[in-house]
């Protein structure tokens, strides 16, 4: 097997193991911008996603902004703000947020309004608060797919963050993207295995992460 | 801006000319991977034990980066548009497969039980029940993929030129203008909303039996599904 071999060759050549331009280096690079990135959609999205599904008003808008969200090319975005702007950080958050916000928002929103309406009027009927019921009664059992949602985000910008290389900034990109300019198909095979691995990281992060914050009794469903 | 749609000459391409193959190299990928995701759905809702390790493949799949895959079918296929559509085929494959299976499994026993009376054979039954009923479901698998698509083809431009519209923003950095990459993520997005209107507008011509109109709890059933992949490994 071809890709096998270059795989193994990146691998077990020590030098891709050491200094600025090492796998930990750029591994640790990669899951910086990843978490910035999914954070800062977090931020926007799940207060968002939570308020207009627990209202049930705002669906059209929120499907409104998915759409839009999903519409604008990541690469296209980067090389735009790269030429406007200049080199950073920003061009990479940029899409990176953008790409990440339409899974959680929908995924969050649809999460709570599918939430069995029994409950929730029971909670009501005894008295609790809104804000109360949205956090102790629909989230728990939204939770599984709230954090599905987040899943699916980690993983599309986990594999998207690649593209920062092509801003010269870091992360497991940059085996991608000088690889391709030296023709170095080992170091392209490399670091596209480094990022399949780290999907799968981010999968194992997520199934446990719903092992200890789902309640017994919704996960039992 | 001026020079919005002066198109540089080494793309030896017209603006619309840009946008028919974009679309071109967006949609098709998408119609192979429809194509190809029907029959592995239909298995994974015959052999339900398939259906984890299909899912855990695909997911990993979709990790790999789009530019990785292109630069390593160079290869093979060359500096092509087939290169930057191979990939593209996969991606909508990994989006549609859960979607599909999804969708088929929603049709209710005792509808299938109906059919089965009515003498139904197990073909017929696929194409006239399951699929229809299906249908929500798959368009919504549908629009992400084609999104997805669209905006992925521009990547295309880094093996040389083969990205339609995202060629423009190698051009606006080597000469240094902005207004193409302006127009490039522009006329990328218009497309991308346009072709997802038009399937929305497919989805309510092909389930005329559907509620119509948002807003207010609607009961789980009816509700659209905007994100095929999570609702299917919930």
């Amino acid at each position: 097997m071809n890709v096998l071999n270059f795989v193994n060759a990146f691998f077990s050549d020590s030098a891709h193991w050491h200094g600025y331009d090492g796998i930990p280096q750029r591994l640790l690079e990669h899951v910086q911008y990843t978490l910035m990135a999914l954070g800062l959609a977090a931020a926007v999205g799940l207060p968002v996603g939570l308020l207009t599904g627990h209202t049930g008003r705002g669906g059209n808008a929120v499907a409104f902004v998915a759409t839009a969200a999903r519409a604008l090319p990541s690469f296209g975005l980067l090389v735009l703000i790269a030429v406007v702007v200049g080199i950073g950080l920003l061009p990479v958050m940029v899409p990176l947020v953008v790409l990440a916000i339409p899974p959680i928002l929908v995924t969050t929103y649809e999460a709570v309004r599918s939430v069995d309406p029994s409950p929730v009027d029971a909670a009501r009927g005894m008295g609790m608060h809104e804000s109360s019921i949205l956090f102790r009664v629909e989230l728990p059992v939204a939770l599984p797919l709230v954090l599905s949602g987040l899943r699916s985000a980690a993983i599309q910008v986990v594999s998207t963050a690649t593209i920062a290389a092509y801003v010269s900034l870091g992360g497991i990109g940059r085996y991608i993207i000088d690889g391709l300019y030296q023709r170095n198909y080992e170091k392209v095979v490399g670091g596209a295995s480094l990022v399949a691995v780290l999907a799968l990281v981010t999968l194992a992060v997520f199934w446990a992460a719903g092992r200890l914050a789902v309640s017994p009794g919704v996960r039992r469903r | 801006m001026n020079g919005f749609f002066d198109i540089p000459s080494d793309l030896d391409n017209t603006y619309f000319g840009l946008i028919g193959l974009h679309l071109r190299e967006a949609l098709l990928p998408v119609l192979v991977g429809l194509l190809a995701a029907l029959p592995v759905a239909q298995l994974c809702v015959r052999f339900r034990w398939l259906y984890p390790p299909v899912l855990g493949v695909t997911t990993v799949f979709y990790a790999v980066p789009s530019l990785a895959v292109f630069v390593v079918l160079i290869d093979y296929t060359g500096q092509t548009e087939l290169t930057v559509m191979i990939p593209l085929a996969v991606y909508s494959l990994v989006v549609l497969v859960p979607a599909i299976v999804d969708g088929v499994r929603s049709v209710p026993e005792e509808t299938l039980a109906a059919s089965t009376a009515m003498g139904f054979g197990p073909v017929r039954r696929y194409l006239q029940v399951q699929l229809p009923i299906a249908v929500p479901a798959i368009l919504a698998g549908l629009r992400v993929a084609v999104s997805a698509s669209i905006s992925l083809v521009s990547v295309g431009a880094l093996i040389g030129n083969q990205g339609a519209l995202g060629n423009l923003l190698a051009d606006a950095q080597k000469y240094g203008r902005p207004e193409l990459a302006v127009n490039s993520v522009l006329t990328t997005a218009v497309l991308a909303v346009l072709c997802d209107a038009l399937l929305v507008l497919v989805r309510n011509l092909l389930t005329p039996w559907m509620p119509r109109g948002g807003g207010g709890r609607r009961p789980k059933q009816a509700a659209e599904r905007p994100e095929p992949q999570e609702a299917a490994t919930r």
